[in-house]
């Protein structure tokens, strides 16, 4: 919130002047309130691995996380240049794939890739769009300067967060949306639906009937889901209302079999068609890439887009968004040792200390080491993993990330964060203005993870 | 709407339904522990029989005592007619239909379910327990309140109310099915201090021990005990008024979606044979024939209305 001299920074003073008139007890009164009511309203996630299988907060931090509009034009920028480089990636890399062929890319990195997807090859989803949500991920170290983490362009969750935050926040604090021009977030759910609609399959005549695919009640994010189908105003389906009929994807009523057009999954690729992919998935839809590929049925996002945020992709990407756009990539990616090249293993190893060490192919902080915050004991077991497997890891430096305030019972306090803004694709690509800014609560931690402390709060940017 | 969430409707619905009943019957027991000079656990027999758990009960627990009855019939987990186990079966239900509910409706289910879980962490003590089975009711008609002012009249709705019905149609005659032979005319020593006792204390496992006196001039007889429960249709937990709801709830599905099945049938029949009779008539021919055939014929209405709206296949 402030500069480095004196005094909050511009897209905070407005927000700072209000602060300083607050009763500090009310405020953390006010924090308390907040928890109420996400666990009145059910905003709950499970954590995997926990003995009570319990429904969990998000711990939910009331101080929000201010952008200058400025400085997020800039930012949208570089993010929509990322999205389309994306999408085109994917398209060459099923086709023709130029980028192997101009050897930009190693051939073995993409296709002994489990996320690549042979069933894809050949096929042009329709509207010819791969990633019709992503959500990527990014850290700012300072003034404009933002580097991008991940690109989540499978199913990236988080989006209730973003509108529930501001939900809350304008029920708890509605004079500070009078004294600051927020840009709004909640059309969402509407631009959602219709850009999911406008991508239509051929095979869909009249007006395209979208679901939402659920793995069900004890999936972790099935809040999201529910509440996304609810916004929307779409039926929330499970694997088991859902069978292939006279070569449509068809949903069992109560007044029989009706036609899906666009199905818009949280279920993982390899659980989407027993008949394709995992023969034990009971998640999935048996049948259904068929009339895929016969153009009867839309899947967002389109199965097999795991290959474009694979973490051993990622460190590709400065060459993949030049070789489509043309242009240098506008945001940068940090640096990254890819372990699996000998080089690289040797400095990561004699630097363990300074970096963040990650699965390839993991997700959600588990399996990563930051080496920095790790003990000795812990760097050496860690090492030993790394020279078994190689090819399993890639190492990151830490960077200094900028922070923000949060609200503790002393006052303020700085923590890091990073941000989720939210895309959608379709003949144009729109970004939502905010996104999830998740925080890392504890004093000098990186990790931003909900299953691993990690709390939220309030993106605004503001309209100048 | 998908199968699957008519099915969840419903049983979210039948299951909230079940724990007031629960709720209702300790309420009853604790009553007629207090009432009864010299009370004793046998008093919780009849209780657990009418919650239809007894045999559960024994397995679970070697002797009987009201203490034990009572958490069973409240709060354990292994029992799946608890109240908690209703209550969160109902919101779990609630959840995988959340997209069906209404906001208030939600809340309402959800609230209950955590303040449930916080006062039954522990046995509740004796003297906490008229507070407990007060809390339970208070959150139950909540949800009713909150469903009621705020669902759209359409097809959800009418899957609520099939499901609400045909538990209180099944709930009302198990009572009846328990303690039938109180109101056998022949066994009954009419106006024993014990019949009066026991009478009352099945009026209170339906909430109407007082509607009663104002319905039949405080005239207490088994004929007219059995008439309030089974024939009179202004009575909201007779099994009258609960075929009146289903019918009507069955009906206004058959016109929106223009098709009927065999649960209209077997939903019609039932109501008028409830209508057509008089309850001498019933008690007659055998008041424990009838509602053995009446429980028959309510699952069977279950059956038919899952299968003819494809709660499954």
């Amino acid at each position: 919130m402030m500069n480095a001299g004196s005094g909050p920074r511009q897209p905070y003073q407005t927000y700072h002047e209000w602060y300083e008139t607050q009763d500090r007890a009310r405020l953390i009164a006010k924090s308390r309130d907040a928890e109420n009511l996400f666990r009145k309203t059910g905003i709950t996630f499970a954590v995997y691995g926990h003995a009570d299988s319990a429904e969990k907060l998000i711990p939910f931090d009331i101080i929000p996380r201010i952008i200058s509009g400025r400085e997020w034009r800039k930012l949208a920028q570089g993010i929509e240049q990322r999205v389309i480089a994306l999408n085109a990636f994917l398209d060459d890399i099923y086709h023709k794939q130029e980028i192997i062929k101009a050897g930009r890319i190693p051939r073995e990195l993409i296709e002994r890739n489990e996320a690549f997807l042979p069933q894809m090859i050949g096929f042009k989803p329709p509207g010819g769009v791969y990633t019709h949500i992503v959500g990527t991920d990014i850290v700012r170290t300072g003034e404009d300067q933002f580097y991008v983490l991940e690109d989540n362009a499978r199913t990236p969750s988080g989006v209730s967060y973003m509108l529930e935050n501001r939900e809350t926040m304008m029920q708890m604090f509605p004079e500070l949306f009078h004294i600051n021009k927020v840009r709004p977030v909640e059309d969402y759910p509407k631009l959602l639906r219709q850009s999911l609609a406008s991508l239509a399959p051929p095979g869909c005549s009249g007006k395209p009937r979208v679901a939402v695919l659920t793995p069900g009640i004890f999936n972790s994010a099935y809040y999201e889901h529910a509440f996304l189908a609810d916004m929307m105003g779409v039926e929330l389906v499970e694997g088991s209302d859902l069978r292939v009929v006279d070569g449509r994807v068809k949903m069992r009523t109560t007044r029989g079999y009706e036609a899906i057009d666009v199905l818009y999954r949280r279920v993982d690729d390899d659980f989407l068609d027993p008949l394709t992919f995992r023969p034990d998935s009971a998640l999935g839809i048996p049948g259904i890439m068929d009339v895929y590929r016969a153009g009867n049925i839309t899947i967002a996002n389109a199965p097999g887009t795991g290959i474009s945020d694979d973490k051993a992709i990622y460190s590709y990407m400065p060459e993949i968004v030049e070789f489509y756009t043309g242009r240098k990539a506008m945001l940068e990616n940090v640096p990254t040792w890819r372990c699996s090249e000998e080089d690289s293993l040797k400095y990561v190893l004699e630097h363990l200390e300074e970096l963040v060490v990650k699965e390839v192919h993991g997700s959600g902080g588990y399996g990563m080491l930051v080496g920095p915050t790790a003990t000795k004991k812990e760097r050496a077991a860690f090492a030993e993993k790394l020279k078994s497997r190689p090819g399993n890891y890639i190492a990151q430096p830490t960077l200094s990330l900028s922070t923000v305030p949060i609200l503790v019972n002393k006052g303020i306090a700085p923590r890091h964060v990073d941000l989720r803004p939210y895309v959608l694709v379709s003949d144009k690509v729109q970004i939502i203005p905010g996104g999830l800014t998740r925080v890392a609560l504890k004093e000098g931690s990186l990790v931003v993870n909900s299953s691993q402390g990690g709390g939220t709060k309030d993106t605004w940017v503001l309209e100048d | 709407m998908l199968g699957r969430t008519a099915n969840g409707l419903y049983w979210m619905f039948r299951y909230i339904e079940r724990g007031e009943n629960i709720a209702r019957l300790i309420d009853a027991g604790l009553r007629m522990a207090l009432t009864r000079s010299g009370s004793s656990d046998e008093d919780w027999d009849g209780v657990l029989q009418s919650a239809g758990v007894r045999e559960d009960f024994d397995a679970v627990h070697g002797t009987l005592t009201g203490a034990d009855a009572i958490d069973y019939l409240l709060r354990d987990r292994a029992n799946p007619s608890s109240v908690m186990s209703c209550i969160e079966a109902a919101r779990n239900n609630a959840r995988m239909v959340r997209t069906a509910l209404t906001r208030e409706t939600w809340e309402a289910t959800n609230e209950c379910w955590i303040e449930l879980k916080n006062t039954l962490a522990k046995r509740v003590r004796a003297a906490d327990m008229p507070e407990a089975i007060g809390m339970i009711k208070r959150c139950t008609g909540l949800i009713r309140g909150a469903f009621h002012g705020t669902m759209l009249r359409d097809d959800v709705y009418n899957f609520s109310r099939i499901g609400t019905f045909i538990e209180q149609a099944d709930n009302t005659a198990r009572i009846l099915d328990v303690k039938y032979y109180v109101l056998l005319p022949a066994i009954a020593k009419v106006g024993s201090s014990l019949d009066n006792m026991q009478w009352e204390s099945i009026l209170r496992s339906v909430s109407a021990h007082r509607s009663y006196s104002w319905v039949y001039d405080g005239d207490y007889s088994s004929a007219n005990i059995a008439d309030y429960l089974i024939l009179n249709d202004r009575m909201p937990r007779s099994l009258a008024y609960s075929y009146d709801k289903i019918v009507s709830n069955l009906g206004y599905l058959a016109k929106a979606y223009g098709e009927k099945h065999a649960a209209h049938e077997t939903a019609a029949a039932t109501l008028a044979a409830l209508r057509s009779r008089s309850i001498n008539d019933i008690m007659d021919q055998g008041l424990h024939e009838f509602i053995e055939e009446f429980i028959v014929h309510n699952n069977r209405l279950g059956e038919e209305v899952s299968e003819g709206y494809r709660f499954y296949r």
